[in-house]
């Protein structure tokens, strides 16, 4: 934890959250919903071996939103310029859920700053028909049912709100906010990313908790298929937020992927 | 003080037992058509009487509800502007944030005042969170849509000379001309619902009625806080910008009255069972409410909001009795003096209503009930409306 640094960035005049940590191959980690959660073992395992930048997405947490960004498009964009900020080279890029679509938006628009993808339970895709929802509505569902559906165990979906500080509860508001600006409507996917995701030519991993309720693994597979070269792997024992339920499988995917497929980190 | 008489036109026979949801996700299996056919007819037939005795209509809508036949108020307005012949017909209101065309609202506003012979108010709404869902518009920015809607209906009624152009944040016209266009110029009377203060300040600004419904206790400080803004801009308000909705049960005894406003009442105990995740959409409300509240912890159970009484007691609106209501100031019931006297104690209260919006059908209220409250009220209770004036209120700002 002591190598740990979390910093106010400012991207051309957006100021946003980011948490650093670790050594070696940079890699970008985009999160889900429910925002960086740097205290999880999820950043430490991954870490080891990594360096490791995990912004909070404007509009979430406590980064600033511009009065107009509206779109994925916005928050593609908005990445681009981070990643040339930080003058990234031969990047590992990781998105969970939301954070998956956004990796996918990016990696569409430009791969310069890539060596490899992971997309892990991301959305951001339509696969059925116009009647079948590929996507649970995360705003439709009661809260339990919802906690149901994204977790292998749902005990593990509880945060305890009441001891949280308040500045924490604001940010997890604003989590809630942000989510339902960039994903409303069309819900939580854009029905043209699919047709671009052959532009996607870095070696790429979409990796699904096996008991992913939320989107399917199937919905995975179906993801994979669209990617050129994607392979697809189930972490046992894991939900919507692999990387909250099984950290060290997730970190252990991600490292073998990226040893074996992502080339020289130089 | 002028009266307008509402009903959310319910459809009431799903409420036995304990549903889950009157919105958003009860089956419409449970809506039998000939039922509704008959329903629409009753409310129509007291639409009309309303125009015999000289009592204004206010027509609202909702969505995917039990709870009102109405999906869309401009409907029921075209109906009345026609079969009415002296009342004046408001719309409150326009769900204009969730209406994906605001032309289109302009267009269908301006049609109603001119067969109606300019007798429109036109009273424009956010809406409530459940109305989030069926209209899949998203609440986030919802009052930034809501304002530019708003900007862009009152510069098409009252554009001359040509099309117009409006590339907004929210909405894109290239030709922009309405016809027809209302009678009523420069446009029919605007209202805007609101509940904080902050809001009665964005109405004041723009001199509109604000109405605010069922609220109770904090009408005063809304109108307070429109009154303060009104004076920081160098004018006066008449009473006539402030509007209020209550349930109101007249009787010849007062037992007759408070079984009618406790039929009314059903509404207010009825109108917050909607299932969990259409409560509280994310952006509806504020940030630093949304962080309370996850502070307070999830609530899984109806929620329904407290009101406060004029002797400094809380009740809670799901399980209120028609005497906690009147004491509330959300109902007005009894003989047809004991309701007078409610109105000018409530009227004095808020520092001058000039319109009472009087919710005197709901729940499961007959067409004879309906019709005998409506006719008592506007016999005993509505001429002695006019004695109340302007209020001096020396402990307002």
């Amino acid at each position: 934890m002591s190598d740990a640094k979390t910093e106010r960035l400012s991207v051309n005049g957006i100021a946003v959250d980011m948490v650093s940590r670790g050594e070696g191959r940079p890699l970008l980690f985009l999160h889900a919903d429910r925002g960086v959660e740097p205290e999880a073992p999820w950043l430490d395992r991954l870490a080891r071996g990594h360096r490791v930048f995990a912004p909070t997405h404007p509009g979430f947490g406590h980064s600033d939103l511009p009065g107009w960004f509206s779109s994925m498009d916005d928050l593609a964009l908005f990445y681009l310029d981070l990643a040339d900020l930080l003058d990234l080279k031969n990047a590992v890029l990781v998105g969970v859920s939301f954070g998956g679509w956004l990796a996918a938006e990016i990696a569409v628009r430009s791969t310069a700053r890539l060596s490899g993808l992971v997309l892990a339970d991301a959305l951001g895709i339509k696969v059925g028909g116009r009647e079948t929802r590929d996507i649970v509505d995360f705003h439709g569902v009661p809260q339990l049912e919802l906690d149901a559906l994204a977790w292998h165990d749902p005990a593990k979906a509880q945060r305890d709100y009441a001891n949280m500080p308040e500045h924490d509860l604001i940010g997890l508001a604003r989590n809630r906010e942000a989510f339902a600006l960039f994903g409303w409507r069309p819900y939580m996917h854009r029905p043209q990313l699919r047709h671009w995701l052959h532009r996607i030519r870095v070696p790429t991993l979409v990796l699904w908790g096996e008991s992913d309720r939320i989107v399917r693994p199937d919905y995975g597979r179906a993801y994979a298929g669209l990617i050129p070269g994607a392979r697809f792997k189930t972490i046992a024992k894991a939900g919507h937020y692999p990387h909250l339920e099984q950290p060290d499988a997730f970190a252990r995917a991600i490292h073998s992927f990226a040893d074996r497929s992502c080339g020289e980190s130089r | 003080m002028k009266v307008w008489y509402f009903s959310e036109m319910p459809y009431p026979d799903v409420w036995h037992g304990d549903p889950e949801t009157l919105r958003v996700s009860l089956a419409n299996d449970r809506f039998d058509p000939a039922v509704g056919e008959a329903l629409y007819r009753r409310y129509l037939d007291e639409y009309a009487l309303c125009d015999e005795l000289g009592i204004n209509i206010m027509v609202n809508e909702h969505h995917s509800t039990a709870t009102c036949l109405v999906p869309a108020c401009n409907l029921m307005l075209s109906i009345m502007a026609r079969e009415t012949k002296r009342v004046r017909l408001l719309a409150l209101g326009c769900p204009i944030a969730n209406r994906p065309d605001p032309i289109r609202v302009a267009e269908e506003l301006a049609m109603i005042d001119v067969i109606s012979g300019g007798r429109l108010d036109m009273g424009f709404v956010r809406g409530a969170p459940y109305e989030i869902h069926p209209a899949n518009i998203s609440a986030v920015r919802q009052l930034d849509r809501f304002w530019e809607a708003h900007d862009l209906i009152m510069k098409a009624m009252t554009h001359r000379g040509g099309p117009f152009n409006w590339e907004g944040d929210h909405f894109h016209y290239r030709a922009v001309n309405i016809w027809p266009r209302p009678i009523q110029q420069p446009a029919p009377p605007v209202w805007i619902t609101a509940t904080t203060p902050a809001s009665g300040r964005a109405i004041a600004e723009r001199r509109y009625t604000v109405a605010t419904l069922l609220s109770g206790m904090i009408a005063r400080d809304l109108f307070n806080a429109y009154r303060a803004r009104a004076h920081e801009q160098g004018w006066t308000p008449g009473i006539d910008r402030f509007a209020y909705l209550a349930v109101v049960g007249v009787g010849q005894t007062a037992e007759e009255g408070y079984r009618i406003a406790d039929q009314v009442a059903d509404y207010i105990r009825t109108s917050p069972i909607v299932a969990e995740p259409y409560r509280n959409p994310p952006g509806y409300q504020p940030v630093a409410f949304n962080a309370a509240a996850l502070k307070a912890g999830a609530v899984s159970g109806r929620v329904g909001r407290r009101l406060a009484t004029f002797d400094g007691r809380s009740i809670d609106q799901l399980g209120a009795s028609i005497e906690d209501l009147v004491a509330a100031g959300t109902a007005f019931a009894g003989t047809p003096d004991m309701v007078f006297q409610q109105i000018k104690r409530f009227h004095e209260h808020v520092g001058g209503l000039g319109h009472l919006l009087m919710m005197g059908q709901g729940g499961h209220l007959s067409h004879a009930d309906t019709v005998a409250n409506l006719t008592l009220f506007s016999r005993e209770v509505l001429p002695r409306l006019a004695e109340l004036g302007p209020v001096e209120m020396a402990a307002a700002n």
